[in-house]
């Protein structure tokens, strides 16, 4: 078992002939992704190395049974491809691409929640289940499998950490990062909860930071909702506060935010919390047994 | 992007938002002018991108020339919590009965837009809204649907203001929710909304955040500049695509991907360091950002120690590597490296690295250790 991806995994690229989409699409496929198809517009008929290149995603899917999509297009067609992969009724919606404005994540996510297809990312380094399916730029060489599900918003942050554990011998079921940006579509809940359900996971890794109040909540719901132990790591103890303009974020997020006060949440509710990369790796050998 | 109230102006402006008539200035002769235009009295405003700006003497009445004079003198050139003012708004006096708050901000906690709105603006509204939060009327708007007439209305008759400016205070709001989501802000901030005498309603002020990331649907705002106070090196390093934000320490961090680079300032703390920035070279950082990188680093005087933490996924450790030895080439540093490198090609970047035999350099092979070995040689 793993999360969100597995070998039964069909994938379909949005943007798969720009240089970087080709690249990462053959990364996957050479993993052992399942790649049946790319969309862009005005190039159906071609291929990518033998992966055929549809013009739009409804004929993607009902080609190639395509269940998963990875949007790689530039900021400005991205939420564009991330509402026409839904509406083709693809289940899971992975965007790599950085840089979409908020107010169209904001749309897309207001959006999607109200379907069934499901967004991770945008701004994400994707999701890699070790052994099955890499969809996404993590490089899946560091990790092999094993039991420790890993939920991040930074990618690199999340390789180091990933890293740690390997090094201490440990594998992973899943590894999902969220993203970074304000409105992601996938919380850290909807990934903890997955991971709650997942019978091959036993250890839930959560690398948040500083901004926002997605590790609260979610600490919130490690209280009520998970059985599993957690261990989480907070980047930006000592990041400079950010120039705030005008009072409107002081007065909705009050000291919510800091990094101080996610590790604080997280504390209450029996997760712990490792001050450094290698710190949690620790933490990992004590809950797990080295 | 942050606007100047002027700038935020010009916008409400193009949505019917009903504003004062006034003029942006940069020196004394030009303020009085403007006053001239505009008619007395005026109001000499400071253009900086932070509050507290009437409480530091930035914003005055002026009555007649002399007093314009007087008072753009003295307020150009003034620092208001730490920001040299190089700008004035010249604005047509109010006379103003009441003073209201109003805001749309991004509830990232909902994933929604929100409205807030108070009959109690002004100054000090964070401390009256942390007294009495009632006063603070709050509701979430569907972003799909759009800001209603109802919406506008609720908030007027729940925050109690009377009855005659109902209607004008819910237009002016809807109106600011077309700033919000037409021009792509992250922040619509008004405080105050006046009533003036007339019983008219304007926005008095303006505080408005662009999100940079849809700056391409808005070439206008764009290129709407602060004559801010920008360091060299955050100049520098926005010249070359990079994300710096000055610390006040002594050492030296260069990373890639932010997370990594914030877990790296908070190691390097906890070995007793002070870092003096946050860099964050991106995802894939090629040489040439590497090469970059340290140049607007090795900038800051200061600096008396650099760590370079580099985790490869997408970025190769052997590209850093030869991004690091072309800026040696380049620099010639006098300040010791400590260098960890791990990730895609790591032995490959380690190897180039040992090869170059560059002065002063120091390879760690773990985050920690590097950390611990950056504050030893910092002093």
């Amino acid at each position: 078992m793993a999360v969100l991806v597995d070998s039964d995994t069909r994938l379909c690229v949005s943007g798969i002939t720009g240089r970087e989409g080709t690249f990462h699409s053959l990364n996957n496929r050479s993993y052992g992704t399942q790649v049946v198809a790319g969309v862009t517009p005005g190039k159906g008929g071609q291929d990518v190395e033998g992966i055929p290149v549809f013009n739009t995603f409804h004929e993607a899917v009902a080609e190639t049974g395509a269940n998963t999509a990875m949007v790689f297009v530039p900021p400005r067609f991205a939420a564009d491809s991330v509402l026409e992969a839904a509406d083709a009724g693809v289940d899971l919606i992975v965007a790599i691409t950085e840089g979409i404005p908020a107010h169209d994540e904001l749309r897309v996510f207001n959006h999607l929640e109200r379907g069934p297809s499901r967004l991770v990312g945008p701004n994400c380094p994707g999701v890699l289940s070790p052994g099955k399916a890499n969809v996404g730029i993590i490089p899946a060489s560091f990790f092999r499998e094993g039991n420790v599900g890993v939920v991040s918003r930074s990618g690199t942050l999340t390789y180091q950490i990933g890293n740690e554990l390997a090094q201490r011998g440990f594998g992973n079921s899943s590894i999902v990062g969220i993203g970074g940006d304000p409105v992601p579509g996938s919380s850290f809940i909807d990934i903890i909860a997955l991971f709650e359900a997942d019978p091959e996971t036993e250890l839930i890794v959560l690398s948040g930071e500083i901004g926002g109040d997605s590790e609260e909540q979610a600490a919130e719901y490690i209280g009520r909702h998970v059985s599993k132990p957690v261990v989480a790591y907070i980047a930006g103890f000592t990041a400079p506060p950010g120039r705030t303009m005008g009072h409107a974020g002081a007065i909705v997020s009050g000291s919510k935010g800091t990094a101080q006060a996610k590790a604080d949440a997280l504390e209450a509710e029996g997760v712990r919390v490792g001050r450094t990369p290698t710190a949690v790796a620790d933490i990992a050998v004590e809950v797990l047994g080295g | 992007m942050d606007l100047l109230e002027y700038q935020g102006k010009q916008l409400f402006a193009k949505h019917g938002v009903p504003v004062s008539p006034g003029r942006p200035v940069t020196t004394v002769q030009e303020a009085v002018s403007a006053a001239d235009e505009l008619g007395y009295p005026v109001v000499v405003k400071a253009q900086v991108l932070i509050g507290g700006r009437g409480k530091a003497g930035g914003i005055k009445l002026a009555g007649d020339r002399e007093a314009v004079e007087q008072h753009a003198g003295a307020i150009l050139g003034m620092e208001i919590r730490g920001l040299r003012v190089r700008e004035l708004w010249i604005e047509e006096a109010s006379d103003i009965e009441d003073e209201y708050y109003a805001a749309f901000v991004f509830d990232r906690s909902a994933k929604k837009p929100m409205a807030m709105f108070s009959r109690m603006g002004g100054m000090d509204v964070e401390a009256i809204t942390a007294e009495d939060p009632e006063a603070m009327r709050m509701l979430h708007v569907d972003p799909l649907l759009g800001f209603q007439d109802f919406h506008g209305r609720r908030l007027a008759f729940e925050a109690g203001i009377p009855e005659d400016v109902i209607r004008p205070v819910g237009e002016m709001l809807g109106k600011l929710y077309e700033v919000f989501v037409s021009e792509d802000a992250t922040l619509v901030e008004v405080n105050p909304v006046v009533v003036k005498t007339d019983r008219s309603v304007n926005a008095l002020d303006a505080k408005v955040t662009i999100d940079g990331n849809a700056l391409y649907r808005h070439p206008q705002t764009a290129e709407m500049r602060n004559i801010s106070d920008e360091s060299p090196q955050e100049r520098l390093a926005k010249e070359r695509g990079l994300t710096y934000v000055p610390l006040d320490g002594n050492i030296g961090i260069l990373g890639n991907g932010a997370g990594l680079v914030m877990s790296t300032l908070d190691v390097v703390a906890q070995a007793g360091g002070k870092p003096a920035n946050f860099l964050d070279a991106a995802g894939g950082s090629k040489a040439e950002a590497i090469t970059s990188a340290v140049e607007v680093i090795l900038s800051n005087e200061r600096v008396s120690a650099l760590l370079l933490n580099i985790f490869g996924g997408i970025t190769r450790c052997d590209e850093v590597a030869q991004g690091l030895i072309a800026a040696f080439r380049q620099v010639e540093p006098t300040v010791p490296f400590v260098v960890r490198l791990d990730g895609t090609n790591g032995p490959e970047g380690r190897a180039l690295l040992a090869e170059a035999e560059l002065p002063n350099l120091h390879i760690e092979e773990t985050m920690l250790g590097a950390a611990e070995k950056v504050v030893e040689l910092a002093g």
